[in-house]
């Protein structure tokens, strides 16, 4: 997903020379056969995330459109007040790239892990908030997002190298995708749990449960209408997200919903409000704290009666 | 070279006089602090938007001006007072500094018709904006320079040394960082809380070409602005001591006029002091 995402990026790059590209020392890997092209505008500032989002600002103001990557506690947290004070106050176009959403960076621990970042970042104004689902959303994510106005946080998680989607899709940031419509039930998720909820959702279809899919990639500014749509139409409504279920995907649509008086059924499923005490690779994590496709479709059941 | 004649130079001690006596006035007007850190930054200020900075007044957003960034945003007394001498912010405006409604707060809000690059007031960040100014206009073949503002106390902020060690790699030579050296900081002395010394070669260390002036004296801060960028390929550094509180002998040098306000006795003495 990520590759994808900077393939078509610095596809967009050498056509475009007021993009620049500024890395903290990691996955530069991405980027080596750029920096070789064209030095000056794609960086490794070094590991100094605070000093790169400060700079990244600086070429803004001097009408650069910037992308800054690196690992999100490390972009999203440690230069947490750079992004509010320079790029959110003052609008300016500068995407985060963040890696490791979720627990992907299991094994290197709870430095790397980011569960909190949704929340912060969409407390920020003028900060709009994105996590692509499949390759298919990335590719035309980082195709939109050149043009996107302001700040934009894009947040990878779990490297899913298939889509969900057959054929060509409408992909547009602020707008979501209904991946397949349901009875009853209706599952909305963002990021990479996209592909968890489709393989949720087949498991539920064995037991006889019509699941609506939906992939709510951006987080803010969240689809209203199309959670009111699914207010409307559905009895119990889940969200699933690879994130604390304080302040991300879950809130925002209860949000909507309880503004809008829907009376049916709502759970949030996420993370835990805990770090992981666990140690082990994405899947094992996921697992104990109950984020595999058995126990979510198990989840479902219960709270559907 | 920059050099100042004598007539020169008295007129801009005149100028400076006026701006201390604008300071006092609308901190002890509105009961704000940030007295002495405003004071130290007269000189300096001065000579910057009288004599080294192509900025307009007339043409406030023009994108080849040299851009100024106050990285000590409580400084902005002083600077408000001299944007307001230079043109840029109107006699209204300065009239509702700090208050309901007004213009202008305590800490600088980005206003590029008013000559504000930079909303700061949260210390050690100006620097690598500064950073990523410079580098466009490096990328661009722009002649503009551009100027960051920093107390000596904000150097106890990390952020400022990861940006010291970028321009520096960078070889921004067109980015030039005024340290404000008056050694007294919020709740101490510098020797109290956190010692900077040796500054100058803290700054040479990280590959910046440093000078020291007087930061009271105009000849030679203005001698030293003359020679930007101070080495080809290198950033400049001009580390100016100051005094805190410079001007008004009972705010010199003492540490609680960081953020004291002026009562009505001391404002009768300060500007009997500034007459």
């Amino acid at each position: 997903m990520r590759k994808i995402f900077f393939e078509k990026l610095k596809k967009l790059a050498r056509e475009d020379k007021n993009i620049f590209i500024l890395g903290a020392d990691l996955g530069l890997k991405y980027f080596a056969d750029l920096k070789e092209e064209d030095p000056k505008r794609f960086l490794n500032a070094g590991i100094a995330e605070v000093n790169m989002v400060g700079t990244a600002s600086g070429l803004a103001m001097s009408g650069k459109n910037v992308y800054c990557y690196s690992i999100i506690p490390f972009i999203a947290m440690r230069a947490f007040e750079q992004i509010r004070l320079n790029l959110c106050q003052s609008n300016l176009n500068v995407k985060l790239l963040g890696a490791g959403g979720g627990l992907v960076y299991g094994l290197e621990g709870i430095t790397h892990h980011a569960i909190e970042d949704i929340a912060i970042m969409r407390a920020l104004p003028n900060m709009a908030v994105v996590a692509p689902g499949d390759v298919k959303e990335a590719e035309l994510l980082a195709e939109q997002s050149v043009n996107h106005i302001g700040p934009l946080y894009i947040r990878f998680g779990k490297d899913v190298a298939e889509s969900v989607y057959e054929g060509e899709i409408d992909f547009k940031i602020g707008k979501g995708n209904i991946i397949k419509e349901g009875d009853d039930i209706c599952l909305i998720t963002t990021g990479s749990m996209l592909c968890t909820g489709k393989v949720v959702c087949d498991l539920l279809k064995e037991k006889g449960v019509n699941t609506g899919l939906i992939s709510m990639h951006t987080i803010k500014p969240l689809d209203e209408d199309l959670v009111k749509d699914c207010a409307g139409k559905y009895k119990s409504i889940f969200t699933l997200e690879d994130h604390n279920v304080i302040g991300g995907l879950g809130s925002a649509v209860a949000e909507v919903l309880l503004e809008n008086g829907f009376k049916g059924v709502f759970k949030r499923i996420g993370v835990p409000d805990k770090y992981s005490s666990d140690i082990g690779k994405e899947g094992y994590l996921m697992e104990k704290m109950g984020l595999d496709p058995e126990s979510i479709k198990n989840l479902i059941l219960k709270y559907n009666g | 070279m920059s050099s100042i004649s004598s007539e020169e130079l008295l007129k801009f001690e005149s100028l400076a006089k006026e701006i201390r006596r604008d300071i006092v006035e609308m901190l002890y007007r509105t009961k704000s602090h940030h007295i002495g850190g405003s004071l130290s930054m007269v000189e300096l200020l001065v000579s910057l938007y009288f004599k080294v900075l192509l900025v307009h007044p007339e043409k406030p957003d023009d994108p080849e001006r040299d851009k100024f960034i106050l990285s000590k945003g409580h400084g902005c007394p002083a600077l408000f007072a001299v944007l307001a001498k230079k043109g840029f912010i109107s006699k209204e405006d300065m009239s509702t500094f700090a208050q309901d409604g007004g213009a202008l707060q305590q800490h600088p809000d980005k206003d590029i018709s008013k000559g504000i690059e930079l909303t700061s007031g949260s210390l050690g960040y100006g620097l690598s904006v500064g950073n990523g100014i410079a580098l466009a206009g490096k990328y661009d073949s722009e002649d503009y320079r551009v100027f960051v503002y920093l107390g000596d106390g904000e150097l106890n902020e990390g952020s400022n040394w990861e940006s010291i060690a970028f321009a520096a790699h960078h070889k921004l030579d067109n980015l030039v960082a005024i340290v404000d050296y008056n050694k007294l900081q919020a709740a101490g002395t510098e020797e109290e809380v956190m010692n900077l010394k040796p500054l100058k070669d803290k700054w040479a260390s990280f590959g910046w070409s440093v000078k020291e002036v007087d930061g009271h004296n105009f000849k030679e801060i203005l001698e030293a602005f003359g020679t930007i960028p101070f080495e080809k390929g290198k950033p400049s550094c001009l580390i100016a001591n100051t005094v805190k509180g410079k001007g008004i002998s009972f705010m010199e040098n003492i540490v609680k006029w960081h953020d004291k306000c002026v009562e009505d006795n001391e404002y009768e003495k300060a500007l009997k002091e500034l007459e």
